[in-house]
């Protein structure tokens, strides 16, 4: 059914590397040298074969860190992704759907929470809150969820409108049948897009607001916090501030080469038989 | 603004050689591989003369047609043979020798004016542009040029037309004004692609007179492509009959339509009867509407005023009219999509809810609706038997085997076999589309089947299967249809009481055959007399005998 040799080269490096990203992220514990926060050298110490890719600010190894991080991280954008698309999508579904007073009073919802600048809202959040790894997916979910909302309330107005639609209402087809049989399946290809570029958005939310302190807390380690921790090495010409940075970077890249190839396969119309 | 004629511009205008045209397809499950879409066709134009080419979609007209100016619509290539235009094969020009060519000696009029034009810019700019990038005349010569054309073409204040934008002119307008725009240039030659085809019948008439008129004062060449071949004979002075990009006639108008040599042309023009007996209305109707008015925007727009008509079990009524004379909002009225404001709609003995939420799943079943286009009516996203399969899952509960059976059978009836079942909409043609739609509607079983439009998008031949198609099924399920057209010639041939609608009233109603025998009122003889009929000479003598104005949509 899939063959290997048909997926195209870019798809095929995006899927590696985020397969080496999720394979670190589930076997950490085993697949790491040394301890989360076992100090084993001095502090930023050079890459050599015990520590391959050096040590970082309070002597710990790097590489154990990053693969610890890569879990932290990618854990929390997953949940906070898939929160924010559930939510974000059958509520914007059903706004289209339903109109009148829901699509009016959910939309107004919305717009409030988009005309707070995001960053913002979530440190007060956070601030308030008690700082756990529950509060970040919920705080980072509900905050994307708005985006995805406008987004799949829009493309959904669309469908919504089309005669296969007004068909199935003809026939007297329930709600739950249109937004989940007529409407989403039209609906997903901008969705699938869009999911590469929220669970981007997610890591680097979560990145961002681990560099300020309100994220990931240590002796946790998560790759923004990473960054924060090593960043004033730099100005040393120590490098390991930028090891975790690289690392945001490649997943980004790789997930959404992943994301791009199966907007290809979806966007078909023929049962992705063409 | 006739034409000087340039002594040393040979007669002969167009001659294309050999024309081969292919593209590249990526059909499913196999490698892509080129087809072939013209073969080595030949054809030769004089200068002022109109040749008409004509044929199902997918035989090439189109395609053939554009190759005039070096042009393949998407993706197509042009791969063999010449095209001379005034002595000279274009397709050894080059890109620039084609940009100078383009809107200069050879324009085009597409079927869709309402798309074609850039809505973002006046009528006039857009007319005069093709003049001014040429050089053919400075902006103030090309002005007065398009009044002028505007004029010849009846286009209301020729002066100030063109300071609008295209959504301020009506359908039947913007075709004119897009014929200027081909002329404006005073071209040599200029291609009609289906320009009357998405136009009323009543609009279609004036639109096709302005052509001619403009085509024979101004002695350009023309290729009109069109499928009806009614519309050609009256433009056209030769007619080239084209069937899956080849050549299966070419002859004068008079030869092609009173002898036609082969086969398939005469299959063309042979007037499509289908023997339907009509049947006498009878004591209790199926569905009756009375006295129903509805209307847009809280009552601001009616579109319905007073309508009655009534439709008995397993005939047919058709309900004809123009764009905008509120057919389809019966229809809506009907289902309870726009909820009447007045008057009641009784079906089978019991009066409906007005809203479509307030009705029970039985009155929805009995009650089923195929639309115009096909290919929306349809989740692109699911296959035939889901499509097919989900009436008889919602409303007889059937699953699994049972069900598949019953979709089968379903197939077998619209005459399409098993192996569509896990077929997507978008691998289906246009017919076998509108033919998966009316199983639909058959799959739960029901009493009355609107009808709305259902074969207008379709080429003559595959309508009139379909038309067949239908009559046969209500033979066999006792179903009643309400059909809603334009074309007087399908309610001709399967109706068996007309409502004639205009402006949202019912101005004509009854038994087919009374209201289709004089005396008429104005407005049915005009849609009457607009019917184009294969006959040369035809749309001088309807335009003479019109008693009123068409509304221009």
């Amino acid at each position: 059914m899939l063959d290997i040799r048909k997926i195209p080269l870019g798809a095929l490096i995006g899927l590696i590397l985020t397969s080496l990203f999720l394979i670190a992220a589930i076997f950490a514990p085993w697949i790491a040298p040394y301890g989360l926060g076992e100090i084993v050298g001095s502090v930023w110490e050079p890459p050599s074969s015990t520590f391959l890719l050096g040590t970082d600010n309070l002597g710990r190894d790097l590489l154990s860190r990053m693969i610890y991080g890569a879990r932290t991280t990618i854990f929390i954008a997953v949940l906070a992704t898939a929160l924010s698309f559930i939510l974000g999508s059958v509520l914007g579904f059903a706004a289209a759907v339903i109109g009148g007073w829901f699509d009016t009073l959910t939309s107004r919802f919305v717009d409030l929470m988009m005309a707070i600048p995001t960053l913002i809202f979530a440190l007060v959040v956070l601030s308030v809150l008690p700082s756990n790894v529950v509060t970040l997916i919920l705080v980072m979910g509900l905050l994307d969820a708005t985006r995805v909302y406008r987004l799949s309330r829009a493309v959904a107005v669309d469908i919504n409108v089309m005669d296969f639609v007004e068909a199935a209402k003809l026939r007297g087809e329930g709600e739950v049948w249109i937004i989940f049989r007529e409407i989403l399946p039209n609906a997903l290809s901008p969705l699938v897009s869009e999911l590469g570029l929220r669970f981007i958005y997610a890591v680097l939310f979560l990145s961002a607001l681990s560099f300020l302190g309100l994220g990931v807390q240590p002796p946790e380690a998560d790759w923004g916090g990473m960054v924060k921790e090593n960043k004033d090495g730099i100005v040393f010409g120590i490098p390991a501030a930028l090891i975790p940075a690289a690392a945001i970077a490649a997943l980004a890249i790789s997930v959404n080469l992943v994301a791009d190839w199966i907007l290809n396969r979806t966007t078909s119309l023929k049962g992705g038989r063409g | 603004m006739a034409k000087v004629t340039v002594k040393d511009k040979p007669d002969l205008l167009l001659d294309i050689r050999n024309l081969r045209i292919e593209a590249t397809v990526y059909p499913p499950g196999e490698p892509p591989r080129d087809i072939t879409l013209v073969h080595d066709v030949s054809l030769s134009l004089k200068r002022g003369r109109v040749l008409g080419l004509i044929g199902e979609s997918g035989a090439g007209k189109s395609t053939i047609g554009l190759s005039s100016m070096g042009y393949g619509r998407g993706g197509v290539r042009i791969t063999g043979g010449e095209v001379i235009l005034n002595g000279r094969d274009i397709l050894k020009g080059g890109k620039s020798g084609l940009r100078k060519l383009r809107g200069r000696e050879v324009c085009y009029v597409a079927q869709s004016a309402a798309a074609s034009f850039n809505p973002a810019h006046r009528l006039m700019d857009q007319v005069v542009e093709a003049s001014l990038l040429h050089g053919v005349a400075n902006r103030a010569e090309a002005e007065k040029r398009a009044i002028a054309l505007f004029r010849k073409l009846s286009l209301p204040n020729p002066e100030t037309i063109g300071n609008r934008y295209p959504h301020q002119v009506s359908g039947g307008q913007l075709q004119r004004v897009m014929t200027a725009m081909a002329l404006c240039s005073e071209p040599d030659l200029i291609v009609f692609d289906e320009p009357t085809t998405a136009l009323d019948v009543t609009t279609q008439i004036d639109v096709l007179a302005a052509i001619k008129d403009a085509i024979r004062d101004t002695h350009v060449a023309a290729l009109y492509i069109t499928h009806d071949l009614a519309v050609v004979a009256q433009v056209s002075d030769e007619i080239m009959v084209l069937r899956h990009g080849r050549l299966v006639e070419w002859g004068g108008t008079r030869q092609i339509i009173k002898e036609p040599r082969q086969e398939y042309t005469n299959a063309l023009v042979s007037v499509h009867e289908i023997t339907h007996q009509e049947q006498k209305p009878g004591t209790n109707p199926a569905l009756s509407v009375k006295n129903v008015t509805a209307s847009y925007g809280g009552g601001r727009v009616k579109v319905l005023k007073n309508v009655s008509v009534d439709i008995y079990p397993g005939q047919t009524l058709a309900v004809v009219g123009e764009s905008g004379s509120g057919k389809s909002t019966l229809a809506r009225a009907i289902t309870g999509l726009l909820p009447p404001e007045q008057g009641s709609v009784t079906f089978g003995g019991r009066k409906l809810a007005n809203r479509l939420a307030d009705r029970p799943k039985e009155d929805l079943r009995q009650l089923q609706m195929i639309y115009q286009m096909a290919d929306v009516a349809m989740n692109p996203r699911q296959t035939v038997g889901t499509i097919i399969g989900r009436p008889l899952e919602f409303y007889f509960g059937l699953r699994g085997a049972e069900r598949d059976r019953r979709v089968a059978e379903l197939l077998d009836k619209i005459e399409m076999g098993k192996g569509f079942i896990d077929r997507y909409p978008a691998e289906l043609s246009g017919g076998q589309k509108q033919r998966v739609c009316i199983a639909r509607s058959l799959a739960a079983k029901p009493k009355l089947i609107i009808c709305d439009e259902v074969t207008s998008a379709l080429d003559p031949l595959v309508a009139n299967g379909i038309l067949k198609l239908l009559l046969e099924l209500q033979k066999e399920e006792e179903v009643a249809y309400l059909f809603i057209t334009h074309d007087l010639a399908t309610v001709k041939s399967i109706a068996d009481s007309i409502a004639v609608m205009y402006r949202g009233e019912v101005v004509r109603y009854g038994p087919k055959s009374q209201v289709l025998t004089p005396p008429f009122d104005a407005y049915t003889d005009l849609l009457l007399s607009s019917v184009p009929e294969m006959e040369i000479g035809w749309l001088e003598k309807a335009i003479k005998g019109r008693r009123m104005e068409s509304a221009g949509n």
